[in-house]
């Protein structure tokens, strides 16, 4: 078989292009759909058929940041005209804000247990990385496949043991509980991705540096850093993502205080409420933070994943 | 500026010693070549003299002080990668920089020096650009910017016109040696390259299997090597070897091969038993009537000179003749060598001390 090198023609491009749309097309849908419910009433979110079309409403929005209750016509009538533009939303329901929901709270929570755990495994797999690439470590190979072999059986295998052992050492429903478990998780993915990172600069950099007369701290921070950045980008991209997306863990260790947001997001649906615009406007929210964080390491990540094939 | 003493330097990687006892002195000023094929240590060396790597035993002196276990960044010296280590993130300017900033230069002060340096190299024009776009040449210039412009006792430079190609190798090296003899500054050169060697060098240390085999002066080197292995890697064609069984004592003048008796360099050290002559392309001559018998294999012709091959019973013979004399292949000639410049190797392989090579081989 023989490949062409020559500039494809136009038919294959549309083809190419076609297949290209097709599959974006499919893979965006449900997310479309989970951004339009997001805006819809709860009536027309469970409309049948589905509306494609519709007004579009913030109460999805309003009940996913407020709780509410219930009142009676006649208290409501008591109360006076609302007072805002969610005031009036709420009260089409015979309802009135009494207060903020969790779901900030939960929100913030998934941040600080998401970058908190992606900083802490960034950091330690690159020194811990950058060991292994350096110097000589007794053992190397079998510390490497030892890391390694923690990703061997899904991490939730060990669920129970954890979940023990957590209660044991106060860590359960604690930002630093779930900070280390999702770092322990990344941290072998994070060492092996870094680790091929890392042999691929040439040592001779650092050894000019060395030369130049930096220590050999100032020659890792400023030469194997910056040329490590691309490695360490699309790392932090991969330990994002799985400490942003985590669930079962944090359903089973987490309740109150440190709960993040993907064990909330389920409960705002209420007792029978079916609030699904508010369930959609949650998960939209939720996706902003890493769609963001991936764009504007996007070009780092590109570079990243294709590093081994085309370097330089 | 700075002399450098190396004193039975030795480095041992596991089992495996990649250079043992090595001693050599390198001037102040010096051009000095570390020559040998590859694998032989002269980057190991190298990279000792550096601070690079730490020796397993011996001592290097530079300038009079003992440096074998202090850091790279006390030593005062700037190294040439192989592959020039340019900071690939940096352009050409902060490259070039970075050495002066490192010591807390001020700024207006780093720039004019960096100035200067580039007016010196010819790249001031491409100052401003990323590495990454460079031609070898310029990247090689840049790399040697880094190094000078710290103005350091030594330069370190590990084969640095490896990764040029042939016709910009000349040109560099040239351009090398220009730059080095306008600043004096005593530089150490890794080649691999024989020719690069000869043609650069103020002094060489020929390298095998980490044992420095000769030191001195190119000249010295090519006419009156140590040991059988430098008579084979330096010029081209090598000199030829002749092997013989025979018996030289101090006074000897004659050797007997094959019955044709060959003139040598009174004897100053003997040996016996399987012995070596070796002589040059350049001081055998193709005469009918001399004793020693060879057939012509092969003629190659140079210009004003040409390369005769001849088959004797000691061994194949290369010889350098003007062009314009009739050398017919098949026919069988006789071989005269110039007796001054014969030198006889023991059957360890090292050259036997005569009255011709007696004063380069004896100070190592
Ligand atoms: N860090 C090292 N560990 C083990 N062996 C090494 C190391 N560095 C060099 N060597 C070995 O030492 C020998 C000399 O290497 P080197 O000094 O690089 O040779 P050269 O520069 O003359 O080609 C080689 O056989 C090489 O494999
Ligand atoms: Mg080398």
């Amino acid at each position: 078989m023989s490949y062409s090198i020559t500039e494809p023609s136009s038919r294959q491009k549309w083809i190419a292009g076609g297949l290209v749309i097709a599959y974006a097309i499919l893979t965006l849908l449900p997310l479309a759909w989970i951004i339009a419910t997001g805006f819809k009433t709860p009536a027309d979110a469970i409309a049948y058929p589905p509306k494609v079309l519709f007004t579009p409403s913030l109460e999805g929005y309003v009940n996913l940041f407020t709780s509410r209750s219930r009142v009676t016509p006649e208290d409501l009538a008591a109360l006076g005209p609302p007072t805002t533009w969610y005031d009036s939303i709420v009260r089409q329901y015979d309802m009135v804000i009494t207060g903020a929901s969790r779901y900030g709270e939960r929100f913030l929570n998934s941040v600080i247990i998401g970058f908190g755990s992606t900083f802490l495994s960034v950091f330690l797999g690159t020194i811990a990385a950058y060991a292994f690439s350096r110097f000589k470590v007794p053992l190397k190979d079998d510390l490497l496949f030892f890391i390694l072999s923690t990703r061997m059986m899904p991490p939730i295998a060990v669920a129970i043991p954890i979940f023990l052992m957590y209660r044991q050492l106060g860590l359960s429903d604690t930002h630093l509980g779930m900070i280390l478990l999702y770092t322990a998780v990344n941290l072998s993915l994070s060492v092996w991705l870094l680790k091929g990172f890392i042999d691929e600069i040439p040592i001779e950099y650092e050894e000019a540096a060395l030369i130049d007369g930096y220590t050999r701290f100032q020659a890792f921070y400023k030469v194997v850093l910056p040329q490590a950045a691309t490695g360490i980008a699309s790392t932090a991209i991969f330990c994002l993502i799985f400490a942003w997306n985590e669930y079962a863990f944090a359903v089973l260790l987490t309740s109150g205080t440190a709960q993040t947001a993907p064990p909330f997001i389920p409960t705002i649906i209420g007792a029978g409420g079916k609030d699904w615009p508010a369930v959609a406007a949650g998960a939209t929210l939720f996706l902003l933070p890493i769609m963001v964080f991936t764009i504007l390491l996007r070009k780092h990540l590109l570079r990243g994943i294709t590093f081994g094939a085309v370097r330089k | 500026m700075a002399q450098i003493v190396i004193k039975s330097l030795r480095k041992e990687f596991g089992a495996f010693t990649a250079v043992q006892s090595s001693s050599f002195t390198i001037e102040d000023g010096e051009f000095f070549m570390l020559l040998g094929p590859s694998g032989c240590g002269k980057t190991t060396t190298l990279r000792m003299i550096a601070g690079l790597e730490l020796p397993t035993a011996g001592e290097i002196f530079i300038d009079g002080t003992e440096v074998s276990q202090k850091p790279a960044s006390q030593r005062d010296i700037a190294f040439v990668f192989q592959m020039f280590a340019l900071y690939p993130h940096m352009n050409v300017r902060k490259n070039i920089s970075y050495p002066l900033v490192s010591q807390g230069m001020k700024r207006d002060q780093v720039r004019a020096k960096v100035n200067e340096v580039a007016e010196i190299l010819g790249i001031t024009s491409i100052l401003e650009k990323p590495v990454g776009g460079l031609s070898g040449g310029d990247r090689q210039r840049v790399a040697l910017g880094r190094a000078i412009v710290r103005d350091p006792a030594c330069f370190l430079m590990d084969e640095p016109l490896g990764a040029l190609d042939a016709e910009f190798r000349e040109h560099m090296a040239l351009e090398l040696r220009a730059l080095h003899d306008r600043m004096r500054a005593t530089t150490v050169y890794v080649t691999h390259d024989q020719l690069e060697a000869m043609q650069m060098g103020d002094k060489i240390v020929v390298m095998n299997h980490g044992v420095v085999e000769q030191f001195g002066r190119p000249q010295e080197i090519y006419d009156w090597p140590a040991t059988t292995f430098v008579a084979r890697f330096i010029g081209s064609p090598a000199m030829n070897l002749l092997n013989f069984d025979g018996m030289v004592g101090n006074g000897s003048t004659q050797v007997t091969l094959s019955d044709a008796a060959i003139k040598i360099p009174p004897m100053i050290s003997g040996a016996s038993g399987p012995l070596t002559l070796g002589v040059r392309p350049e001081h055998i001559r193709l005469d009918d009537a001399a004793p020693l018998k060879a057939r012509i294999k092969a003629a190659e012709y140079l210009g004003t000179t040409q390369i005769i091959t001849l088959d004797t019973p000691h061994g194949p013979v290369k010889a350098r003749i003007a062009s314009d004399q009739p050398a017919t292949i098949g026919d069988t000639t006789g071989l005269a060598f110039d007796p001054r410049s014969i030198t006889l190797f023991d059957p360890t392989g090292h050259a036997l001390i005569s009255e011709a090579n007696q004063k380069v081989l004896s100070h190592g």
